[in-house]
């Protein structure tokens, strides 16, 4: 390993962060043979064969390389730093023309085709992106917790993924969702983080569950966090808890009261006549509804911690308070979330994922012929080639988005955690390098790096086995594809060589 | 290590790949389902069917055979644009079929993908040659050769039985043996003989894709496996004696069953009206035509019809009269016109009194039985009415009546022979004497009995005591039967006196016109024909006409019932149709005196009689 402060100048073998090279090299091997495990059977050809997807692949594969070479030892490192902004403000106009320009494909507008070949903007920003956050974030007095600095940031990371939204590749733009990562690495409160964990459970709770439900648990977490944070656990404890219990059970108790008064060949009469669409007149208890009680108690609780919170001098109470009502309004617009701002196919795959809508033969029978594909692996797999649920084609999109069955399906749960383990070895070793680095650009982008393959890693593999909705994005380096090939080896290889730059001077 | 920012972060990292190999994990080593519907949704087994087995008649004619059909398959994603009316023309459908089929496919493409399936089942071969002729013109659309059962001869639907596709219920009754799409025997032979006729299925193993595209053979058809066909199956049944039977019985309704004594292989058995093989072949299509006819020509009356045995049963009541020593052959008994008791009286026909037990079986006398029933129950050696009741009732069962014979014709009748239980039940304990069952004398009463049954009793006596179980199938090649068939079934009645009722026989049949034997139509000079007659009352209109014969006497080679519903006294159809079968299988044709008598027979319609319900 090199010590710091070494001569400057060193040599080729030296700078260069071999393993990360290997592991890049591991895994788009694996990825070219996989693909061409799956397509052999339908298109049997050579691997080679350059009307195949393997052969294409191979063909991504060697340019790819060129480029590695170019960025490795062409490109002066130092450049992107002075370029990050013209290279954003361009990817930023290729996302819109892309929208009038590009050709649909399944659905939405992302590809521009060149003759055949074919290039995904999406791709290319989320290197423009990391770039211009890397440039921007390691500023001189560059402080995140800076409400102008945190606006640009933000606003850097949502104008590209509300474009890609717009192209309607939704799945292209949650990966950006990823940079928070990196952002908390920055310095973000981790608050954000659990913030966006609690509105994407509210999110699921209201799908799932009740408007009710869900805006129990914000009160409940929020609450939770505020008498945690003033410790008082104590008294949120006495206090809060049995408020919580009594309000799971207060529909019920409503049930049985308004039963009590109204009789109950009344209530099923009431029952009958909504069901079949009239309009009837509640009698005054049924039109308490349990919802009303909770926020008005709430509304009550609110101001009194407030006060406290005023005598106390405490900011955080203010801004849990904050992001409670900013939950309970999310959870009061989910509906109009769900079934305005998502689109047909995502709120199916949504459903099937949370458990709403069975549908084997529909959008679960991706799932579902992916789950079985990998599970017939067993342990060491059916051997190379050997597979009969992924050479068939009961999976779809198998050189792409599910290129990871074949795997499961020939190689065993020991090639599926083999591969995982490799790309955990290729982040950690992204970051531990990206620490290790004297610049902020470089840290930034490393890290950026790290989130965009971690995130294309978790959601591909955890669609394919049933734990993400139905996503098409690529598993990095692996997957069939010339835009993703392209742009994740040049992502990683602007980053070994901002790494390798740095090992040659210090 | 610190738990800074950098070390949270990656413990985040190893935390969501241990989430992803857990998962993994579960699915890869812990849950076998995966591999199962893994299995299922590659590999197709495509079931090769086996060629049913022939039916031989004894003589080795074929009775059932196998021809060659097509069931019509279409691949609709091969199908392109086509001319639904040409196409129509040659497979002699509408072409409403043709479209309603095709939309159908349309409206479940996704379901049936590269799938080949069935259009229409069974198309004979002449109407595929004509579709082969032009098939380049319909892409997608292919024969699949089946072999369906052909019938070279006329012997009967019920006798043969019919071979269907099974249903849910026959594949409930015969767990893991049949799978939708199977065929098996549902009736007659085909059913008594299924598991030799059916063979064993094969398959071919193919690897499939996820639109059903067959790719390849799996593992080169090392996995693969040839269909057995089912073994040849001979019968006992003479076909052209069968074919005779059948035409003798026709617009009638009855039964003719024949049987050879010595070996009790039924030779005939004709159940009328019948299902004509023509509609056997192609069941399902007539299915409904067959159960709607009133007259139940899938009700195998010879073997299930519950019937009074009628005056026939006297020679099972005089032979148990001479075992029991109540009459001999000498037994003189007056008849007025019937036997008389208290204000009653059970009537008879003209004949000169009194008369003896030869006499008696000749000219069916009524009262002599009468006598011989009061005898037999009221006969001291037992202690009570009862007991002697429950002797006459196993001397009864000896010859078979009251419970299945045990051929190895599917789905026998018992019948009924009372007991005093029975009565008991009835009438109350002592609420009945030899007087309230004096009908069982004469064969009325509460007797039942199948037409298989008599001819049973007919070999009986043609053996001079003992019986093989009627059956249909004889040893061959492959197919053994029981042992049991081979053995003799003694009745209680002591061989010795079986001669002297035969004697009676003989004479009814024998004696000529005017001397009083009532079966004298049965005649046929040289054969020696031994017959009784029967006629059987029923209230709900005509009487039934029995007869049942042997001949020749010496050496009977053939025993033979007749039942004839409606069909008024015996000697007016049952003798002349039983005699005729029996010439027909001894002398191979009707002798040019009886031709008349042939004729008769087959122009009569007695269908007009038969009411139905």
């Amino acid at each position: 390993m090199r010590s710091l402060g070494g001569n400057s100048g060193r040599g080729l073998a030296k700078t260069i962060d071999w393993w990360l090279v290997a592991c890049w090299m591991v895994l788009v091997f694996i990825g070219w043979i996989n693909i061409y495990a799956s397509i052999h059977s339908s298109e049997p050809s050579s691997i080679f064969d350059f009307d195949s997807r393997s052969g294409k692949q191979f063909v991504w594969i060697a340019t790819s390389v060129v480029l590695a070479g170019l960025i490795l030892f062409v490109i002066n490192p130092r450049l992107y730093e002075g370029f990050s902004l013209p290279i954003y403000a361009l990817t930023i106009l290729l996302l819109i023309a892309v929208i009038f320009l590009g050709i649909e494909v399944k659905g939405s507008r992302s590809w521009f085709a060149f003759g055949p070949v074919r290039l995904q903007p999406a791709e290319i920003s989320k290197i423009s992106t990391s770039l211009l956050l890397a440039t921007v974030m390691s500023q001189l007095g560059y402080k995140i917790s800076r409400a102008k600095d945190f606006i640009i940031t933000a606003l850097i990371i949502l104008v590209p993924m509300m474009i890609i939204v717009l192209q309607s590749e939704t799945g292209s733009a949650l990966v950006y969702v990823g940079f928070i990562f990196m952002l908390y690495r920055e310095g973000l409160s981790g608050w954000l983080i659990f913030m966006i964990g609690m509105a994407i459970l509210s999110f699921i709770l209201t799908l799932t569950a009740s408007t009710y439900v869900a805006v129990l648990v914000v009160v409940g977490v929020a609450s939770l966090c505020i008498f945690l944070y003033s410790g008082r656990f104590k008294w949120w404890l006495i206090g809060v808890v049995p408020a919580i219990v009594f309000f799971a059970f207060l529909p019920m108790l409503m049930d049985i009261l308004s039963t009590a008064v109204v009789g109950a060949e009344q209530m099923e009469a009431i029952a009958a006549s909504i069901e079949a669409g009239e309009e009837v007149s509640l009698p005054f208890v049924m039109r308490i509804k349990p919802l009303y009680i909770l926020l008005g108690c709430t509304l009550i609780a609110m101001p009194l911690l407030a006060f406290q919170a005023f005598r106390e001098g405490n900011r955080f109470t203010y801004l849990a308070l904050l992001g409670m009502v900013g939950g309970i309004l999310l959870v009061f617009s989910t509906d109009f979330l769900f079934n305005d701002v998502l689109q047909d196919h995502q709120r199916k795959r949504i459903e099937v994922l949370l458990g709403l809508k069975e549908d084997p033969a529909g959008v679960g029978y991706n799932v579902m012929q992916s789950k079985i594909a990998i599970g017939s692996g067993g342990m060491f797999g059916k051997g190379y080639l050997k597979g009969t649920q992924t050479t068939y084609g009961f999976v779809p999109e198998q050189s792409t988005d599910f290129i990871f069955c074949t795997i499961g399906e020939e190689w065993g749960f020991v090639g599926t955690s083999g591969v995982i383990l490799l790309y955990v070895f290729l982040i950690w070793r992204i970051i531990r390098n990206a620490e290790r680095s004297r610049e902020g650009f470089t840290r930034i982008y490393g890290y950026c790096v790290a989130c965009c393959i971690f995130m294309h890693l978790f959601i591909n593999i955890g669609m394919t086995i049933g734990l993400m909705p139905v996503i098409g994005i690529p598993l990095p380096f692996v997957s069939y594809g010339g835009s993703s090939m392209w742009a994740f080896t040049v992502m990683l290889f602007i980053f070994i060589a901002l790494d390798r730059n740095e090992r040659k001077y210090f | 290590m610190k738990l800074n920012r950098e070390n949270k972060l990656l413990i985040g990292l190893c935390t969501a790949a241990a989430i992803l190999i857990a998962k993994l994990f579960t699915i890869q080593i812990l849950d076998e389902d995966y591999k199962l519907d893994a299995q299922n949704n590659s590999m197709v087994y495509t079931t090769i069917y086996p060629t049913r087995g022939i039916i031989h008649d004894r003589n080795g004619e074929i009775l059932v055979g196998n021809k060659v059909a097509y069931d019509f398959m279409v691949t609709p994603r091969e199908v392109e644009e086509f001319d639904t009316l040409a196409l129509s023309r040659v497979l002699d459908v509408s072409p409403e079929f043709i479209k309603d089929k095709m939309a159908e496919y349309r409206k479940f493409r996704r379901k049936i993908g590269w799938q080949t399936v069935v259009m229409i089942k069974q198309i004979p071969q002449e109407t595929y040659m004509k579709f082969a002729e032009v098939a380049y013109k319909f892409p997608g659309f292919r024969g699949q050769a089946r072999s369906i059962r052909e019938y070279p001869f006329n012997a009967g639907g019920n006798l043969l039985g019919y071979v269907s596709e099974v249903d849910a219920a026959y594949m409930k009754r015969h767990p893991d043996e049949y799978k939708a799409g199977d065929y098996a025997g549902k009736t007659g032979i085909e059913a008594a003989r299924e598991k030799e006729l059916r063979g064993e299925k094969g398959y071919n193993i193919w690897l499939r894709d996820s639109r059903n595209k067959i790719m390849s053979r799996y593992e080169d058809g090392a996995q693969d496996k040839e269909a057995v066909p089912g073994n040849d199956i001979t019968t006992t049944i003479d076909a052209h004696l069968q074919h005779y039977g059948q035409m003798l019985m026709n617009n009638k309704v009855g039964s003719l069953v024949a049987i050879e004594p010595s070996t009790g292989e039924v030779l005939t058995m004709v159940s009328s009206p019948g299902i004509d093989v023509e509609m056997l072949a192609d069941i399902g299509k007539h299915y409904g035509e067959i159960s709607s006819n009133p007259y139940k020509p899938m009700f195998n009356r010879a073997v299930q019809a519950p019937y009074p045995p009628g005056s026939v049963f006297k020679l099972v009541n005089a032979l148990i009269g001479l075992e029991e020593e109540v009459v001999y052959p000498g037994t003189q008994y007056p008849c007025r016109m019937g036997y008389h008791f208290g204000r009653n009286k059970l009537g008879c026909h003209e004949h000169r009194s009194p008369i003896n037990l030869e006499e008696s079986i000749m000219m069916s006398c009524n009262a002599y039985y009468c006598y011989v029933l009061r005898d037999l129950l009221e006969n001291p050696e037992y202690g009570s009415f009862d007991e002697s009741m429950d002797k006459w009732n196993e001397y009864v069962k000896s010859f078979g009546f009251g419970r299945k014979l045990g051929s190895d014709f599917p789905s026998e009748l018992g019948g009924f022979v009372p007991d005093s239980k029975y009565y008991n039940k009835v009438y109350g304990k002592g609420g009945w004497k030899a007087t309230t069952v004096i009908s069982l004398s004469i064969g009325q009463g509460e007797l039942g009995c199948t037409p298989l049954h008599l001819a049973n009793l007919c070999a009986t006596i043609a053996n001079r005591g003992y019986y093989h179980i009627p059956h249909i199938v004889k040893d061959s090649e492959h197919v053994t039967i029981d042992p049991k068939y081979k053995e003799r079934k003694y009745t209680m009645v002591d061989t010795t006196h079986f001669p002297k009722v035969i004697k009676g026989m003989y004479r009814a049949v024998n004696s000529g016109f005017g001397s009083g034997g009532t079966a004298s139509i049965a005649a046929v000079e040289g054969l020696d024909i031994c017959g009784k007659t029967g006629t059987a009352q029923n209230p709900h209109g005509h009487d039934h006409s029995i007869f049942i014969c042997f001949a020749p006497m010496d050496d009977p080679k053939i025993a033979v019932a007749a039942y004839v519903e409606n069909g008024g006294f015996g000697a007016t159809w049952a003798a002349p149709i039983a005699s005729l079968l029996v010439e027909k299988y001894l002398n191979g044709e009707i002798s040019d005196k009886r031709k008349y008598l042939e004729t008769r027979v087959l122009e009569g319609d007695l269908m007009d009689r038969v009411k139905v319900k």
